[in-house]
């Protein structure tokens, strides 16, 4: 990224599991209820109260293993970290310290340089908090429970990415994969999936650098943005003499700066120890076995099958893939169409609709039904290219199909070679000075006799059409 | 007070109809009310009390019981957490808490239509052999020494419980013991106290102490007694994932006093010259006697039986100081107002928690800071490794041991030892079966020289409770210790 630096980067991912109930009690865990609406005597802490594991929690995340290509550790131990906070109401957070569920593991992500496989360190499953609302009271801190002892995995990355696009694409594809799971909605504004990105800097061949963790960071951009600032600011330091402190920094999404939040000594000693109200969590093999049959085809065996079956370019493949509604939303579409044809409307066309209004795939106003009407109308010549896009606005307007729209406005193209014959003709025998120029060797001339053929069918002769009969006049 | 009741006892009275649930709870209330000096009880539930009693009686008119023993009188530790009931501990810090649940074994007293009295004094979060560090004040045992006037400790933590029962307070009680709290006190008061094996009985609802050590129990008059409680608060909980599935037995109908053939193992590393005599001699009787009924009496090692108390006291406070991180202000209990965040949990942990408590959560937090961990709570971990396959071996050669429960009889509470570890000795003799999981008991044996209760520990393999009750009931049925102590409160 930097002239004469080396960039490296490891990144937390911690994601919320997609369960209807908590890792340790049946409470609900849905976004955006009144505040302390979804909180059991456990996730209050109140004396007396025991943790009891949420299967589906576990079953969540040894399918993430799965996807993430990791070892799946048949037995794992929960742990207490302590520390006193308002909004941790048992002084400890359960959490797995030793003895992660998942083990090592990678995802392969796209560069500019072709694949690069990124080393998983480990998953784990761990509660989260409850939230601390500053603003409600000038003396008071209010804490709102509900998020207390929601499910979260937090995976843990090896150090394998070299710039801040490596990184984005790493976060991308994680996510990719653990909602193609349904193991987590990937949900980044919600705070369902947020990162902790480490940074370090060296000169090539030198040491490591000291890293510096971002804390919280929940979009691509702002990982992006965060990474760029704080390895310039890394660079600076040390081509100033200076040394980067290990640190906690925090992410200002309104300068675009990294700032300290604590220093290395600072750091809790979270006394970790293995929580004695859990027995330790053992898996067995018919269990795991059982899960592995379960997942479902994951974005690279979908990348693969889509360039072979489709003949999609690794690029193409690449973008359709990366959402799992995307990916459904093509195989609809392309099933007995031109697949060309179908990346081009996807990724070009709809996208560009979609991206304009600021909408998900999910909510887009074409459905893959409406979009495969029209590319029909394409495929069978019933329209050209330029007056499919006419009709695809004119169908995100008023939500009518592809030929309705094209039968109400007269688009259909002409592509009778009778009529296109006439219309070349009259064009021909209305211009004979020109006719003659061209067959004198004024080529350019050839163009106009298009545009005016066209001129005279309003646009709807097939432009194939028109070009192949005008060529085959004026060679006679 | 007329005769002094036991569970068996009446439920044979109400069945004949010869007393009612009603008199017999405002007997007890009585009993408590003349009893205040013994400062048994931290909340009285006179109301509640009578008003369930009348309910029972009333059951059993539409021949509608929930058990044979309806509408009998219990008190009940100040750990368990009882619906609209407060919940203290024992400690300042929660001496407002009313909780709006039940814990899993109180409701199972309730579903057998048990009669809560109210709840019983112990020491400050269970931590404590003599119930002095009780925010409530020292509960004092029922009993005397012969040649003095001098108030004695009940033992501790369910100091209350033991004495309640001692002094006809309440017919049987139930109290938690994790590294002794329920025979230790049982012991110094002569009454029965029944340690069950880790997993046996629900943590659900009871305040936490050390959680894989804490285990509920009964504290009652007799073997049988013990083995009716038992019958009533056992099984598994989905509720607490260390509640064992291992199903239990019915253990009053099944008591069986018979142990001829059985092997009983004394192990060496119990023996001390400074063992009182009388202690002793007890130790030596009970073998003679169990020999006599059929039983074959095996010398034993349990070669890691010292390094027991030493770890304990980091496995302990460890998990304490970690279960105790709750009490922090915010929620409910205590709250002194502070600056800010840290300053309110400063002082309201100060002035909420007494020194004991204190000194407990300062050891946990130390040996399970960054650099302390693998030197002392890994190294007690090992240690309790080791205790627990020295008991493997045992029971390999024998169905149960014989120990003395205690060190000493009940000492006076002027007379407690300043320093903390001499009066962690207290529980030298139980420790290990909790840190091992095993079950429990002690029973009254005999009277020392100054006529005060010397108890008994017998303890078999996990989940052998029935043969731990059969073992004790032979012992029980055979010696038909009936001693009481004065009832000098009564004036």
């Amino acid at each position: 990224m930097i002239e004469g630096w080396n960039l490296v980067i490891g990144i937390e991912i911690h994601a919320q599991v997609n369960s209807k109930s908590k890792l340790f009690s049946s409470s609900p865990t849905d976004f955006g209820s009144k505040p302390n609406s979804q909180v059991s005597l456990i996730d209050a802490a109140m004396p007396g109260m025991l943790p009891v594991i949420n299967k589906f929690c576990i079953e969540q995340a040894v399918k993430s293993g799965i996807g993430l290509n990791a070892k799946i550790n048949k037995k794992s131990i929960f742990d207490r970290k302590n520390y006193f906070y308002q909004d941790l109401p048992q002084g400890y957070q359960i959490s797995q310290y030793k003895d992660p569920i998942v083990g090592e593991g990678f995802v392969e992500i796209e560069t500019e340089n072709g694949q690069k496989k990124i080393g998983v360190e480990r998953l784990h499953l761990e509660q989260d908090a409850g939230k601390s609302l500053h603003d409600q009271d000038p003396n008071f801190t209010f804490v709102d429970l509900n998020r207390s002892g929601i499910a979260l995995m937090e995976i843990v990355s090896k150090p394998d990415m070299n710039s801040p696009e490596e990184a984005v694409e790493y976060v991308r594809k994680v996510r990719s994969i653990l909602r193609y799971l349904g193991t987590c909605d990937g949900n980044m504004e919600q705070g369902s999936l947020r990162a902790d990105v480490n940074v370090s800097v060296n000169k090539p061949g030198n040491e490591l650098g000291t890293r510096c963790e971002i804390k919280n960071l929940n979009s691509f951009k702002f990982i992006h943005a965060a990474i760029v600032y704080e390895a310039k600011r890394q660079i600076k330091l040390i081509e100033q003499g200076e040394s980067v402190n290990q640190e906690t920094r925090l992410f200002n999404t309104q300068s675009g700066e990294t700032r300290s939040m604590r220093s290395k000594e600072d750091a809790h000693d979270y006394r970790y120890f293995p929580d004695p109200d859990l027995l330790p969590l053992t898996l067995d093999d018919d269990w795991i076995k059982g899960l592995q049959d379960s997942i479902p085809e994951l974005p690279d065996q979908i990348k693969e099958r889509f360039i072979n079956e489709y003949s999609l370019s690794s690029y193409d493949a690449n973008i359709i893939v990366s959402d799992k509604a995307t990916s459904e939303y093509f195989e609809d579409v392309v099933k007995n169409r031109n697949p060309k044809l179908v990346t081009t409307w996807v990724t070009g066309e709809l996208f560009s609709i979609l991206n304009k209004k600021n909408l998900i795939i999910e909510d887009s106003p074409i459905t893959s039904k409406q979009l495969g009407e029209l590319v029909d109308n394409i495929e069978n010549g019933k329209i050209s290219n330029r007056q499919a896009k006419e009709v695809l606005e004119e169908m995100c307007e008023s939500g009518k199909g592809a030929s309705e729209i094209i039968d109400e406005k007269g688009l259909s193209q002409i592509s009778d070679e009778n009529e296109i014959e006439s219309l070349v003709d009259n064009v021909l025998n209305s211009n004979l000075e020109n006719v003659k120029k061209y067959k004198n060797g004024k080529d350019k001339l050839f163009g106009f006799f298009v545009g005016e053929a066209m001129k005279l069918s309003k646009g709807k002769a097939n432009p194939k059409i028109v070009n192949d009969l005008i060529k085959k006049k004026l060679s006679q | 007070m007329k005769d002094s009741h036991t569970l068996k006892s009446l439920a044979v009275l109400l069945e004949n109809n010869k007393i009612s649930s009603k008199e017999v709870t405002s007997e007890y209330l009585k009993n408590i009310e003349s009893g205040k000096e013994l400062n048994c009880y931290n909340t009285i539930s006179q109301e509640k009390a009578l008003i369930d009693a009348e309910k029972s009686d009333e059951r059993r008119k539409s021949q509608n019981l929930r058990s044979k023993y309806d509408g009998i009188p219990i008190g009940i530790k100040d750990l368990f957490c009882t619906k609209g009931v407060t919940t203290t501990a024992s400690s300042r810090i929660l001496s407002n808490f009313i909780p709006n649940y039940e814990s899993t074994v109180t409701q199972k007293c309730g579903e057998a239509g048990l009669i809560s009295l109210g709840k019983l004094n112990c020491d400050e979060f269970a931590m404590g052999s003599t119930n002095k560090t009780s925010f409530f004040g020292s509960v004092k045992n029922p009993w005397k020494s012969l040649n003095s006037d001098n108030e004695l400790v009940p033992g501790g933590s369910s100091g209350g419980s033991a004495a309640a029962v001692s002094g006809d307070l309440c017919v049987a009680s139930l109290g938690t013991d994790t590294g002794g709290s329920i025979r230790q006190p049982a012991s110094f008061t002569g009454t029965v106290g029944l340690k069950p094996s880790y997993g046996r009985v629900s943590r659900w609802g009871i305040i936490a102490f050390a959680s894989s050590l804490d285990q509920a129990g009964p504290i009652t008059k007799t073997v049988e007694d013990a083995a009716i409680l038992l019958d009533i608060i056992s099984g598994h909980d989905e509720k607490d994932s260390t509640s064992s599935v291992n199903p239990k037995e019915n253990y009053y109908e099944n008591l069986n006093p018979d142990i001829k053939g059985m092997k009983i193992g004394i192990p060496k590393e119990f023996r001390s010259d400074k063992l009182p005599a009388s202690t002793q001699k007890s130790w030596d009787e009970c073998a003679d006697l169990l020999k006599t009924n059929g039983a074959e009496i095996l010398d034993i090692s349990l070669p890691h039986t010292m390094s027991a108390l030493p770890a304990y006291y980091i496995i302990a406070p460890a998990e304490a100081s970690s279960n105790l991180a709750r009490y922090d202000g915010v929620r409910y209990g205590l709250r002194v107002k502070g600056n800010d965040l840290i300053d309110m949990y400063e002082k309201t942990r100060s002035e909420g928690f007494g020194d004991e408590v204190k000194r407990r959560i300062l050891i946990g937090t130390f040996v399970l800071s960054s650099g302390y961990y693998d030197a002392y709570y890994i190294k007690a971990q090992k240690i309790r490794s080791l205790i627990k396959s020295d008991y493997v071996e045992a029971f390999k050669k024998v169905d149960a041991i014989l120990t003395p429960s205690t060190p000493s009889t009940a000492f006076e509470i002027a007379n407690e030892p300043s320093d903390p570890v001499q009066n962690y000795l207290n529980d030298i003799f139980t420790v290990p079966v909790n840190l091992a999981g095993l079950p429990g008991i002690s029973i009254p044996f005999a009277n020392d020289e100054n006529n005060l209760p010397i108890g008994l520990q017998l303890i078999t393999n996990s989940f052998e409770e029935q043969k731990l009750l059969n073992v004790a009931r032979n012992i029980e049925e055979t010696i038909n210790y009936s001693e009481t102590p004065e009832k000098w409160w009564f004036k």
